[in-house]
This record gives structure tokens, C-alpha cells and sequence, in this order.
């Protein structure tokens, strides 16, 4: 889905825990997440921190949408 | 004397449960279960699978170094003369799970082995460096697909050459041997021509690769004036799923309005994936798909819009072919709408 996105002509970032999958596939910007069942949470925290993650987990996938890539590229965990 | 076949197989197969167990760590057991009766019985006592390793596809994917040390320890105790994966069949997490630990047996121990999957499974990515079998794409191939590798496990075993894939029914590994066709390749060409002219099947000698990659498109460049969109093959829907996208194999995929959503509360919204254990999503949907930070850095400035509209389908044993053209379809709006940036979510 997110080459048929890219083909249509808007960057994309695809967030997912399995990258490996996601190179195989074609994604150009991955941005890795936390675990299959819950790629932008972590139940083991505080609601406060786990909203902390998120936020910084969104805020790797705008700025690898905002970085220029000539080919696939994994943005490892920012922090 | 039999030879010794140690088995791979996930939670699902060896009977611990579906997606609320595939966390489980591996686990060791002695002789067949599951899907390894089936081998075992085509041996019919010139094999013999002296233990099971079972892991959870979750487990597997997410802790990959510390299963991988683990399985390999056993099996190389168990010193087998064969080491099986699978069947996967279209299972993306159990595929990859297969293909990966038989690759590292094969490498790291020097044990033949083999797998068997759906073509379309992420693991078959790796048909040139593992021996796969090419299966169904459903549980219900196992009828198929136990006897097939059964028969080309015991050639491995018995170290017999092995024939070419359209014979053994494995995929394509890329390797080629020389042998005299009883025609000749200008023969052949004409007859293939002609019935590409006609509209008939022919199969082709020499397919092409097909690297389908797509040229990533430029960067955004004003983040704090963007349109960003949110999709996810999640499964995220709002309660009680009204498109009826179903758990697994999605014929569809849902278009659902967040105007005016601040977050997706528990409740309002729900995961209608069948493939992974959907308990947490369901406690709080942002956790797959994270509308609740975009609103925020929407009100911030941080990004222009968050696009009032998301796309979801599910994921699970959904076709590649299915799965373009949903997006293809939804691509071609987002495009229209100006969108500017796109954020897909996996599980």
C-alpha cells in the first residue's frame, strides 16, 4: 500500500515494527515502532509516558518525511 | 536406522492459541506435533522428528536474536539430519520466522533444511538462499503441502540430487543446470509466439526479474503548512465495524471521517484485525493509529492539518493484488485532496 502511495506521488512513512518486512516490500521511509500489537503505545507504562513515546515516535516519521532519500531508508529510533 | 528431523512450527500449529499467544517464547518438545504427524506419516519410519521447537511469530519477530541463539542450541544438541520449518503459508510473521531460523541452521550449522510457504509470504523473499516449498495460501493447502515436502525432505536426507523446481515443487532458487531439450530453442520461440498471438497460455523460459520499487518521492518541505493523512493496515474502524472489513483477507477498506475527533477513545473505535491480539489496541486505538499527537501538533503548528479522513483495511492474509488496489484507489484521493504527506501504520 504504501508504494501505490508513493506512486501516486505523496511522500509516506511507513511506521511497523517488523522492518525487515517492510524493506522486502518496498517501503522507502520506515520508521521502526514498539511491538506488532501496539506499534505506537506501550502498555507497561504510565498513560503520560506512554503518550511521551508516541508523540516522539510521530515525531521521527515527520521528520523522515521532511528528509529527502534517494533510496529505502530505516530511521533508526531517534532517542 | 532413521534419519533425525528436528521441526519448527509457531503457537498457532503446535495448539498453545492464536494471536493471544503468539508472545510465547521458544520452547522445546520431544517429537512430533502438529503439522509434523503429517511428515512423519509420509516417512512412513524412514524418518523420524525427535523434537518440536515451538515460538510465537510475535516472539520471533520482536525479540529475533535471543530466539534465534536459543533454537540453534537445540538443534544443534539434537543433531538432526534434516531441520523443517512450516509450512507457513501465507502467515507474514510466521514466514519470515521460518525462512530466517532456516537460513541460520543452514549457514551457522551446516544442517540441510526446508520450508515451505505461500509465494506471496514476506519469507519467500529468501526462495534463492532456503530451499522453500511453494504452497497454498491457507491452512487448508496442509493436505498438499505435508506430502510435497515430506517427499523432498527425504531426498535431502537420503542425499539424492535434487530436480528442478517445476518437478520438486519448490521456488525458484536461481540456480540453473544445463540439459539437452528435445526441441530446439527456435521451435520453442515460435510456438510461444504463437500462442501469445492467439491469447494462449505459454510459459516463458527465461522470466524476468521483477523489481517492483518505487522512486521515493521528494521530501515535505514546509512541515508547519502540510496536510498530513493517516492509513494503517491495522484494522482501526470505528465501533462495531460498520464496513464489516473482515479479520482476515479484507475484501475492502474503509474510508472514516476524524473531523472534529480529538483522539480515538476506547470504545468509539476498535481494531478489526484478526492477526495480532487486538486487547491493547482496543483499550486505546491511537496506539495503532495516533490521532491523538497529530491533533496535538496540529494545535501547535508543528503540522499544517491533520487530514480529516483516514483509510484502514486489515492486513492479515490480504493479497498483495487486493492490497494495491485498495490503495491505488485511496492514493488517487489523498492526491486529489492535497494531501501533501502520508503516515501508514503496520501491526
Amino acid at each position: 500500500m504504501v508504494k501505490e502511495i508513493e506512486r501516486a506521488g505523496i511522500p509516506v512513512v511507513h511506521m511497523c515494527t517488523v522492518t525487515p518486512i517492510s524493506v522486502t516490500v518496498g517501503a522507502n521511509r520506515i520508521v521502526p515502532t514498539v511491538a506488532i500489537p501496539y506499534p505506537l503505545g506501550d502498555p507497561s507504562l504510565s498513560a503520560e509516558e506512554e503518550y511521551t513515546l508516541r508523540r516522539r515516535l510521530v515525531q521521527n516519521a515527520l521528520d523522515a518525511l521532511s528528509t529527502e532519500v534517494e533510496e529505502q531508508r530505516v530511521f533508526e529510533r531517534q532517542g | 536406522m532413521s534419519y533425525r528431523v528436528v521441526h519448527y512450527i509457531n503457537q498457532f500449529f503446535a495448539n498453545i492459541g492464536g494471536e493471544d499467544m503468539a508472545h510465547v517464547p521458544p520452547e522445546l518438545r520431544e517429537g512430533a506435533v502438529g503439522p509434523g504427524m503429517a511428515l512423519q506419516q509420509a516417512w512412513n519410519g524412514g524418518a523420524e522428528i525427535v523434537s518440536t521447537i515451538v515460538c510465537g511469530d510475535s516472539y520471533f519477530a520482536e525479540h529475533e536474536r535471543e530466539a534465534r541463539e536459543q533454537i540453534l542450541a537445540w538443534v544443534k544438541d539434537a543433531k538432526p539430519d534434516i531441520f523443517i520449518a512450516g509450512p507457513a503459508f501465507n502467515a507474514g510473521r510466521y514466514g519470515y520466522a521460518c525462512a530466517n531460523i532456516a537460513l541460520s541452521v543452514q549457514d551457522e550449522l551446516n544442517i540441510p533444511v526446508l520450508t515451505g510457504m505461500y509465494e506471496e509470504n514476506p519469507g519467500a523473499d529468501m526462495r534463492d538462499k532456503i530451499l522453500i516449498v511453494s504452497t497454498s495460501n491457507s491452512a487448508a493447502g496442509m493436505r498438499k503441502a505435508a506430502p510435497a515436502m515430506a517427499a523432498l525432505a527425504f531426498k535431502l536426507m537420503n542425499g539424492e540430487e535434487i530436480g528442478p523446481s517445476v518437478v520438486e515443487g519448490y521456488m525458484p532458487n536461481g540456480i540453473r543446470k544445463n540439459f539437452f531439450e528435445k526441441e530446439r530453442g527456435a521451435k520453442r520461440a515460435v510456438r510461444m509466439l504463437i500462442s501469445k498471438l492467439n491469447g494462449k497460455p505459454f510459459v516463458t523460459e527465461f522470466p524476468m526479474p521483477s523489481f517492483d520499487r518505487v522512486t521515493p518521492n521528494p521530501a515535505v518541505k514546509d512541515m508547519s503548512r502540510a496536510t498530513i493523512a493517516l492509513c494503517t493496515s491495522g484494522g482501526i474502524v470505528p465501533r462495531d465495524n460498520p464496513d464489516r472489513i473482515e479479520a482476515s483477507s479484507a475484501s475492502r477498506y474503509g474510508e472514516y471521517s476524524i473531523a472534529g475527533v480529538d483522539s480515538l477513545t476506547k470504545g468509539a473505535y476498535e481494531t478489526a484485525h484478526g492477526g495480532y491480539d487486538p486487547v491493547y489496541a482496543n483499550e486505546n486505538p491511537n496506539r495503532v493509529l495516533p490521532v491523538d499527537v497529530l491533533r496535538e501538533l496540529e494545535r501547535e503548528g508543528r503540522i499544517g492539518k491533520l487530514y480529516d479522513v483516514f483509510y484502514s483495511t486489515v492486513g492479515n492474509g490480504t493479497s498483495v493484488a487486493a492490497s494495491r488496489a485498495y490503495a491505488e484507489e485511496y492514493a488517487k484521493k489523498l492526491k486529489d485532496a492535497n494531501v501533501d504527506g502520508v503516515i501508514m501504520t503496520s501491526t
